[in-house]
C-alpha cells in the first residue's frame, strides 16, 4: 500500500492505494466515482478517459500510486453544478448518446480537444477521438454534435 | 380517434432528446456494473482452458480455506434444474463432467473483494483431460450433431434456367462487443428469494430459467431492468445470471459479478459463422427461375437461439426477390466452437452476403446492370415470399429503396494525401496514386418480431395521474432509444405532454418480450399505443368531454375538467397485452405464414482500396430504408448509422480468430473494432409507407442497416479490385492474393 495525495474534481484527496491498483479501480471501486467505465482494461477503447494534469489518459493504464501529486478530472467533474459542460450539452442535443457506456470517455476526450482547439474541423475531431470506441452510434451523431459545437 | 400530435409537445415525429441523455453524459447513469449494496461480496468464475475436456478432479477446499472467501460452488451445488437455455435447456449451469467450449464456467466463487475472489479461483484444485474438439461444421453434419435442419421446397424441383451461377461463401465469427461487459448484482431478500439486476435483453425469459435452477418459486426471483452498455443480441441468452443468484442465496449476502473483457468474449453467444453454397438460375432476360442453397451455421456447444437463427437464414436465403422454384437446406450444427446465438440481423446477415454476392455474379454473367437485375426480380406487396410462399401484405418498397439509393449523389473522388483519408490511415502506408475506388450495392429483406407461431406479445400499463402519465413496462432499453419512442407514442395517443417511463421488474408486470428482432418499437410501442388510447377514452368518459390535453378534459373547445379534478377519484389506468398478427409453424416444406412483418433496405458502399497492400477504407455508405414511419428522426438516423458501422466491421475487420475452438484474439487489442477514423460518411433516405400494425405505421429499424451494408462493402471492394472475395471479413491477403 502507498499513500497518495491528489486533487480530484477540484477537491484534495488523500487515500491509501494498492501497489498494483489502477487509477480506474481506485476511482470506481473505492472513491465511488463509477462514471469512468471499465470496458477493456487495455487502453484500447477510451471508456475510462480522465484528465490527468491536463492530459487525456486511460485510467485503466495509470497506476493509482502514480496519481500522487496530480490533478485529476473525471466525467463527474465536467459539469459546473447543474450546468453541463458544452460538450455534454452538445452530445445530448445531437443524439450522440445511445447506450452511453462510451460516453464518459468521449465527454472527457472531446472536452480536452476543445480546450486546445475551440473550433476543430471534421478530421481533427475524428482523429482526436479515434482512441474512443463507440459501438452504438457509428460515430455520426457524435461527429455532428461536436461539429455543431465547433461552429458556435 | 383523433390524433392530437400537432398540439402535443414531444409526440411522434419529433427528435425528442433521450430522457437518459443527461445522466449518461455526466457519468451518473447506473449500469449493472456500477451497482453496489451494503455488505456486498464479489463473484468470480473458473473457466475451462480447453474447447473440450473431461473434468477429472475438482477440489474446492483450498480455495474455501482462504480468508475472505465465502463460497465456492460447482455444478453439484445447483439447487434446482441443472441446465438452462432459452429454447432447449441443454447447457449445464456449471461444467457437468465435460467442458464443451473454451471458457465454459466450471466453478464460481464469492469473496470479500475482487482480488480475493480471483485468488480463490486460482486456488481451486482442478484437473482436466483434454479431448479432441469437434470444430468443423461438415464433420458435425456427418456425425448428426444438428440442432435444426430447416428445409424449403417450393415449386418445381426440376425447373432450370439457361444461365447458372454458383458460389461458396463463408462468414467468420463476429462479436457484438457491447462496451458494457456482462454484469449483475443479486441481493437476497432474506426469505429465500432474490432480486437481480443484470445485463439482459429480456428479463422475463431469463427469470423463467433462473427460478427453475435455483429451486425457488417463480415470484421469489425478481429480475429488474438494469442499465446496460449495449447488447446487439449478446444479452438475449443468459451469462452469469444463475451464478450470481446462487452465490447470493448460498452466502445470504449481496453478490456482484462483472466479467472482464477477456471473459466476455467467451462469455456470450456470437454471430454464427457460416459456410454456404448457392446456385442461381435465370432466363437470359434476368428473370430468376430457381434458387438452391445449402447453409451451414456453427451453433457451438449448446442450443441457445440457433434453431431460430437457422430459420431466418433459410427463409431469407433468396432475399427480396421473386422466384417460383426454391430448394434450400439450412443446418445449425453442434460443435465445440464458442457459443453462437443472436446478433443483430440474426441469420439474415449470413444469407444476405451470399444472395447478394450471387446477384452480382449473375448480373456479370448476364452482362446486365446489377441493379436492373434486382429490380427485374424485386419482391413487392402481394407477391409470395420466394421461400415460404407467404403473401406479403405489408408495404414492401423493394424497387423504391433501390431507385432511391441509386439516385443519391456519389462522393467526389478524393485527391487528398491526408493519411486520415487514406486506406491504412495514419500508418502512412500508402499514397493516393496507389488507391482505387470501388462502388457496390446490396439489398435485403428482414422479418420484424418473432416468427413461426411463437406467442409473441408485449405488456404495458399506462397510468394517468394529476402529475402526468406513467408507462409501466418490462421492456429493456439497451441504448437504442426505446424509452424515448415509447414516451412519444404515449404523448401523442393521450394528448398529455408529461409522460414518464417506469421500468418494471418481472413481478410488477408481464413480459414485454425481447429487445431484439427489431421488435420493441412495434410490439411494446403497440402495447403503449393501445393502453394510452384506452386511458384517453376513460378520461373522456369520466370528464364527459371530447378532447384530452395536458390541462385536462375539454368539451366543445372549453376546458371542463382539469387533470387534478380528473384524477381526484383516483388515477386512470389501463393494462394491455399486445400481440402481432398470428404466424404459423412451417410445414414439412418450410411453407406457411411464418412472419409477422417485413422491412427492406438497400445500401451503396464506396471504398478506396490499395490493391497491392490489401488495405481498404470505406469512404461512404448510403442507404434507403423502409421504416414505416419515423417516430423520432434523430433516433432513426442513430440506429441506421450504428447498424451500418457493425456491417462495415463484419465486411473488413471483425472476426474472432479460432484455433481448435480457442479464441486467439479475446481482447480489444486484437479483436478489431471500427474507430472514428474507420467510420464512413452515411447519407440516408427514409421510405415511409405504414406497416399494417406498427404504432402509427412504424416498422422496426434496428437490424436492416447491419444486413445489406456488409455485402455492399464487399461488392465495392470487388468492383475496385476484380477479386472474387467470397468470405467476410475481407482480409488484406484476400485482396492481394498472397
Amino acid at each position: 500500500m502507498s499513500d497518495v495525495d491528489f486533487t480530484l474534481n477540484g477537491e484534495t484527496r488523500s487515500v491509501s492505494v494498492g501497489t498494483t491498483q489502477s487509477l480506474l479501480s481506485l476511482l470506481r471501486d473505492e472513491l465511488e466515482l463509477p462514471g469512468s467505465k471499465n470496458a477493456c482494461e487495455q487502453g484500447e477503447c477510451g471508456s475510462c478517459t480522465v484528465l490527468m494534469d491536463g492530459a487525456a489518459v486511460c485510467a485503466c493504464l495509470v497506476l493509482a500510486a502514480d496519481a500522487d501529486g496530480s490533478d485529476i478530472t473525471t466525467v463527474e467533474g465536467m459539469a459546473s453544478g447543474d450546468v453541463l459542460h458544452a460538450v455534454q450539452d452538445a452530445l445530448v442535443a445531437g443524439g450522440g448518446v445511445q447506450c452511453g457506456f462510451c460516453t464518459p470517455g468521449f465527454v472527457v476526450a472531446a472536452a480536452h480537444l476543445f480546450e486546445s482547439e475551440p473550433s476543430p474541423d471534421r478530421d481533427q475531431i475524428r482523429e482526436a477521438l479515434s482512441g474512443n470506441i463507440c459501438r452504438c452510434t457509428g460515430y455520426g451523431a457524435i461527429l455532428r454534435s461536436l461539429e455543431d459545437l465547433a461552429q458556435r | 380517434m383523433t390524433v392530437t400530435g400537432t398540439r402535443t409537445r414531444g409526440g411522434i415525429g419529433e427528435s425528442v432528446v433521450r430522457p437518459d441523455g443527461v445522466p449518461k453524459v455526466t457519468g451518473n447513469f447506473a449500469y449493472a456494473s456500477d451497482l453496489t449494496a451494503e455488505g456486498m461480496l464479489w463473484g468470480a468464475t473458473l473457466r475451462s482452458p480447453f474447447a473440450r475436456a473431461r473434468l477429472v478432479r475438482l477440489d474446492t477446499s483450498a480455495a474455501l480455506a482462504i480468508p475472505g472467501v465465502h463460497a465456492v460452488l460447482t455444478q453439484e451445488d445447483v439447487p434446482g434444474r441443472p441446465t438452462f437455455g432459452q429454447i432447449v435447456a441443454d447447457q449445464p449451469v456449471l461444467v457437468d463432467g465435460e467442458a464443451r467450449f473454451w471458457g465454459e464456467p466450471a466453478a464460481i466463487v464469492a469473496a470479500d473483494d475482487p482480488d480475493t475472489a480471483r485468488r480463490a479461483v486460482a486456488a481451486i484444485d482442478i484437473e482436466w483431460e483434454e479431448l479432441d474438439p469437434l470444430v468443423d461444421m461438415e464433420e458435425a453434419l456427418e456425425l448428426g450433431e444438428v440442432f435444426r435442419h430447416a428445409p424449403v421446397r417450393r415449386g418445381d424441383p426440376d425447373s432450370s434456367g439457361p444461365v447458372v451461377v454458383e458460389g461458396f461463401y463463408e462468414i467468420g465469427m463476429q462479436d457484438q462487443a457491447p462496451l458494457g461487459t456482462e454484469a449483475g448484482l443479486a441481493v437476497p431478500d432474506g426469505e429465500g428469494g432474490v432480486d437481480l439486476w443484470v445485463t439482459s435483453q429480456w428479463t422475463h425469459e431469463d427469470h423463467d430459467q433462473i427460478w427453475r435452477s435455483l429451486d425457488v418459486k417463480p415470484g421469489q426471483v425478481r429480475q429488474h431492468p438494469s442499465g446496460i452498455g449495449g447488447a446487439f443480441g449478446a444479452r438475449e441468452d443468459m451469462s452469469l445470471h444463475i451464478h450470481v443468484c446462487m452465490l447470493a442465496l448460498r452466502t445470504g449476502r449481496p453478490v456482484k459479478m462483472v466479467y472482464n473483457r477477456a471473459e466476455s468474449f467467451p462469455g456470450h453467444v456470437h454471430r454464427h459463422p457460416a459456410r454456404m453454397w448457392f446456385r442461381h438460375e435465370a432466363r437470359a432476360d434476368g428473370t430468376l427461375t430457381r434458387v438452391q442453397a445449402r447453409i451451414l451455421l456453427d451453433g457451438g456447444a449448446y442450443t441457445d437461439t440457433t434453431p431460430a437463427v437457422v430459420a431466418n437464414a433459410v427463409y431469407f436465403a433468396v432475399g427480396p426477390y421473386r422466384v417460383d422454384n426454391v430448394h434450400v437446406d439450412g443446418y445449425g450444427l453442434r460443435t465445440n466452437n464458442p457459443p453462437a446465438g443472436a446478433m443483430r440481423g440474426f441469420g439474415v446477415v449470413q444469407a444476405c452476403f451470399a444472395h447478394e454476392s450471387q446477384m452480382d455474379r449473375l448480373a456479370a454473367e448476364l452482362a446486365m446492370d446489377p441493379l436492373e437485375l434486382r429490380k427485374r426480380n424485386a419482391l413487392a406487396t402481394g407477391d409470395p415470399l420466394a421461400t415460404t410462399g407467404q403473401i406479403i401484405e405489408t408495404p414492401l418498397p423493394t424497387t423504391d429503396v433501390i431507385d432511391r439509393v441509386a439516385a443519391m449523389p456519389l462522393p467526389a473522388p478524393d485527391e487528398s494525401e491526408d493519411p486520415r483519408r487514406l486506406p491504412g490511415g495514419t500508418g502512412l502506408t500508402t499514397s493516393r496514386s496507389d488507391v482505387v475506388r470501388g462502388v457496390g450495392y446490396a439489398v435485403s429483406i428482414k422479418n420484424i418480431a418473432f416468427s413461426e407461431a411463437f406467442d409473441d406479445y408485449a405488456e404495458a400499463r399506462v397510468v394517468l395521474t394529476a402529475a402526468g402519465a406513467e408507462v409501466h413496462t418490462a421492456a429493456v432499453e439497451v441504448g437504442q432509444g426505446m424509452v424515448t419512442v415509447l414516451a412519444q407514442i404515449a404523448r401523442t395517443a393521450l394528448g398529455v405532454d408529461r409522460v414518464a417511463i417506469v421500468p418494471a421488474d418481472t413481478g410488477a408486470i408481464g413480459s414485454a418480450g425481447s429487445t431484439s428482432a427489431s421488435r420493441q418499437t412495434q410490439m411494446t410501442g403497440g402495447a403503449v399505443l393501445e393502453a394510452a388510447r384506452a386511458v384517453r377514452e376513460l378520461a373522456l368518459q369520466r370528464g364527459d368531454g371530447d378532447d384530452l390535453t395536458s390541462e385536462g378534459v375539454w368539451r366543445s373547445g372549453e376546458l371542463v375538467m382539469t387533470l387534478d379534478e380528473l384524477c381526484e377519484s383516483g388515477p386512470l389506468s389501463h393494462h394491455t397485452r399486445f400481440r402481432h398478427p398470428p404466424t404459423e409453424e412451417p410445414d414439412e416444406n418450410g411453407q406457411g405464414t411464418l412472419h409477422a412483418d417485413f422491412a427492406v433496405a438497400a445500401h451503396r458502399a464506396v471504398v478506396d482500396v490499395d490493391p497491392e497492400l490489401g488495405l481498404v477504407r470505406v469512404v461512404q455508405v448510403d442507404t434507403a430504408q423502409d421504416i414505416g414511419l419515423a417516430l423520432n428522426p434523430q433516433s432513426v438516423r442513430g440506429q441506421i448509422e450504428g447498424g451500418i458501422m457493425q456491417g462495415v466491421g463484419l465486411a473488413v475487420m471483425e472476426e474472432l480468430v479460432l484455433d481448435r475452438g480457442v479464441i486467439r484474439n479475446a481482447s480489444f487489442t486484437d479483436y478489431l473494432l471500427p474507430t472514428f477514423l474507420d467510420a464512413p460518411d452515411v447519407e440516408i433516405e427514409l421510405i415511409e409507407e405504414p406497416s399494417p400494425w406498427g404504432p402509427f405505421g412504424a416498422k422496426g429499424i434496428g437490424e436492416p442497416p447491419t444486413i445489406s451494408s456488409t455485402p455492399a462493402v464487399v461488392a465495392a471492394i470487388r468492383n475496385a479490385t476484380g477479386r472474387e472475395l467470397n468470405r467476410v471479413p475481407v482480409r488484406p491477403q484476400d485482396i492481394t492474393g498472397t
